[in-house]
């Protein structure tokens, strides 16, 4: 019963540390099944964890603050799409540039504007967050043994974001497999000129997967910022959003198994926080930085291709020219 | 749109005008944020240029500043000609600089002219050591090299820590830090080596590794445009198809340019730790690997181009750092955000002037 409750607990704590990852990397799949590499969900996230916090502090309103994280998101993607598809620069180098800028502009917007040496004001009162939501019964489930606790631990109790990001993966598949759309964005990352030669505009789609990596990420930013914890800090994203492209290459540009890196990635986070401070047989104590470390060093080992090759869409990377 | 071959003044409007144009788009915007935040950007950028040559410690410190660009600058440069973008450079002057650090508290009772050159290989070594791993990655296994160096720098980061914490710190002290080097390992500092030639210079952390960093750069030129090995790597960055022709391997000149990529970031160490602080502390690269990038890129990774452009950035380090006691709102962040706007405009947004600016050059 004790170990029953300990797995539970760790799946619930796994499932939040999920989400974010799992938004940011179906965000970032459909940009780069359309051809452009998704490096800017850390700036995005970043951006729209700080927009969602300030708005958020000021209004007292998630809802508000989820709007201002979308919108957020959806302008840093327009900026590198302008860059990428309109002016055709090299997509990493955008990419980066949008993270270091967003790096370095938040904490300075946060400081003018609330004096907490960069940081956002705390978001205390109930409606500024995104609280965990207690569905119907899991109380009373409680009392029942197995599957009672699976409800009210693993079910239920989290924050509604949770539920989106649930949602969200197939019905990202459905567009990506089922619609016209998503199969002209997926043309259009395997092969460009023939989507042009039918008559539809590559940069028009470009676009519109850049702004939907934008507006996930932002939702994942959101999620930091407003429902995982309560305001904005320096750095907050951490490289989670390098590690939901890691995830995302894991998962081989495709939806499910994405979701599934994602929660093997988590996974592993959850269970190292677990680990931190208690002494386990032969290895003793592990230290703090290694467990830190844990998920940046499964993202190399991963990427290693341990797992067999990847293989990316064909375009990815290479700016489309129609006057060629 | 093809190969054609830029006539001489077009080389001189790629190597100065559009940089300088797309430098002056970049602090015009920053300029627009300043605004934005309830200062004024005149006043600032005044206060800063004053802050940043107004005086011989201000100088020495720009200068001071700009020698750890330099040498992240030409590590982002020479894996660049390779075709590689190389985001590890933070991570790669943290390990190179813990190199450095260990020869000085392990070897510091040697001469001075054994010590140094140890310990500039160490860094070096050590630098290379923590390219090698997302080189070979790349190169063998084709994983992507921008995400395993910033995992590398992550992990760099994480080590550190652990090390300065767990082990190198200094017994009976709280903050993690080593016990100070013997100073017969310290880079001799620009004042008390002008003293010695008779000039007076004020006190700055400004010492012997800007000479360095200079040789550097005349060294990565000489290598990148008179070598063999220097061609091989243009080429394979140019076209790796056409490189396997010319029988030169891309994967061989991968690992090669990330070795001498990291070795460079390495520098960095000799500067910040035998040159200013004179023990191994918590991140003390700090940042300097991504102004590197800004640097490479404003400095079109050419040698000459990079110097100038770290002592740009090493100006706005030092100006922003003293701006921030007049405007406590306008600090490092600032420079942070006019670095990401560089690289914004001189690497992604180059297409924005080139053809108008061009076209009017031509006519």
């Amino acid at each position: 019963m004790e170990t029953y409750t300990l797995i539970i607990l760790l799946l619930a704590a796994t499932i939040r540390v999920a989400t974010p990852l799992v938004l940011a990397a179906l965000g970032g799949l459909f940009s780069e099944r359309a051809g452009v590499i998704a490096l800017g969900l850390e700036g995005m996230m970043l951006g729209a964890a700080f927009a969602s916090a300030a708005v958020a502090a000021v209004s007292g309103s998630a809802w508000l603050g989820l709007g201002a994280g979308m919108a957020a998101g959806v302008a840093l993607a327009l900026l590198i799409a302008v860059a990428c598809v309109t002016f055709r620069g090299n997509q990493v180098v955008a990419a980066m540039a949008v993270n270091i800028v967003v790096a370095g502009i938040c904490p300075m917007l946060g400081l003018a504007w609330f004096d907490l040496g960069g940081q956002t004001p705390q978001l205390s009162n109930p409606g500024q967050r995104f609280a965990e939501i207690i569905l119907p019964g899991a109380h009373a489930a409680r009392s029942v043994p197995v599957p009672g606790l699976l409800y009210a631990e693993l079910v239920s109790g989290h924050s509604l974001l949770v539920y989106l990001a649930a949602a969200i993966v197939p019905a990202g598949a459905w567009v990506l497999y089922r619609t016209r759309f998503g199969l002209r964005l997926r043309a259009v990352g395997e092969d460009p000129e023939a989507v042009e030669t039918a008559g539809i505009s590559v940069a028009a789609i470009r676009f519109q997967a850049v702004v939907i990596s934008g507006l996930l990420s932002g939702i994942a930013g959101t999620y930091l910022a407003t429902a995982a914890s309560s305001g904005f800090a320096r750095d907050m994203t951490a490289g989670k959003g390098y590690l939901a492209l890691a995830a995302m290459i894991f998962g081989k540009w495709r939806p499910f198994p994405t979701l599934g890196a994602c929660l093997l990635f988590a996974f592993t986070d959850a269970l190292a926080s677990r680990l931190e401070g208690v002494p386990l047989p032969v290895v003793g104590v592990i230290p703090v930085q290694f467990i830190v470390a844990l998920p940046y060093a499964l993202t190399v080992l991963l990427l290693a291709g341990f797992v067999g090759k990847a293989v990316a869409p064909k375009s990815i990377g290479v700016p489309y020219a129609k006057d060629k | 749109m093809s190969a054609e071959r830029a006539a001489p003044s077009l080389r001189w409007l790629e190597a100065l005008v559009l940089p300088l144009a797309n430098l002056v788009l970049a602090l015009l915007l920053s300029g627009l944020i300043i605004r934005l935040i309830g200062e004024s950007p005149l006043a600032a950028f005044r206060l800063m240029l004053s802050g940043a040559f107004g005086s011989q410690e201000a100088l020495g410190y720009t200068l001071y500043y700009a020698t750890n660009f330099i040498f992240t600058g030409l590590a982002v440069a020479v894996a660049f000609h390779a075709g590689l973008f190389n985001i590890g450079a933070e991570g790669q002057a943290y390990i190179g600089g813990l190199g450095a650090g260990l020869v000085c508290l392990g070897l510091g009772s040697l001469p001075f002219w054994l010590v140094a050159p140890l310990a500039i290989v160490a860094a070096a070594l050590f630098g290379a050591g923590w390219a090698l791993v997302p080189a070979w990655l790349q190169a063998r296994r084709g994983s992507h090299i921008v995400i395993t160096t910033i995992m590398f720098n992550f992990l760099a980061s994480a080590l550190m820590t652990w090390l300065l914490v767990n082990i190198l710190i200094k017994p009976g002290q709280q903050s993690p830090e080593t016990r100070e080097f013997a100073p017969g390992t310290w880079l001799p500092s620009a004042h008390d080596l002008l003293a010695r030639i008779g000039l007076s210079f004020a006190p700055s952390p400004l010492n012997l590794a800007f000479a360095l960093a200079i040789a550097a750069s005349a060294l990565v030129w000489l290598v990148i445009w008179r070598t063999r090995w220097g061609y091989a790597l243009r080429v394979a960055g140019k076209n790796a198809a056409a490189a396997r022709y010319a029988g030169i391997s891309p994967a061989r000149v991968t690992i090669a340019a990330m070795l001498l990529s990291g070795a460079l970031a390495g520098g960095l160490g000799l500067n910040e730790l035998m040159g200013a602080e004179h023990r191994i502390l918590l991140d003390f690269p700090g940042g300097a690997g991504f102004v590197g990038i800004a640097v490479a890129l404003m400095g079109r990774n050419n040698p000459v181009g990079i110097v100038i452009s770290a002592i740009l950035f090493g100006a706005l380090y030092q100006g922003g750092s003293e701006l921030s006691f007049d405007m406590p709102h306008v600090n490092r962040d600032t420079v942070v955000v006019i670095q990401g706007l560089v690289i914004l405009f001189c690497g992604a947004l180059e297409n924005v002037l080139k053809r108008p600016l061009s076209r009017l050059w031509s006519r």
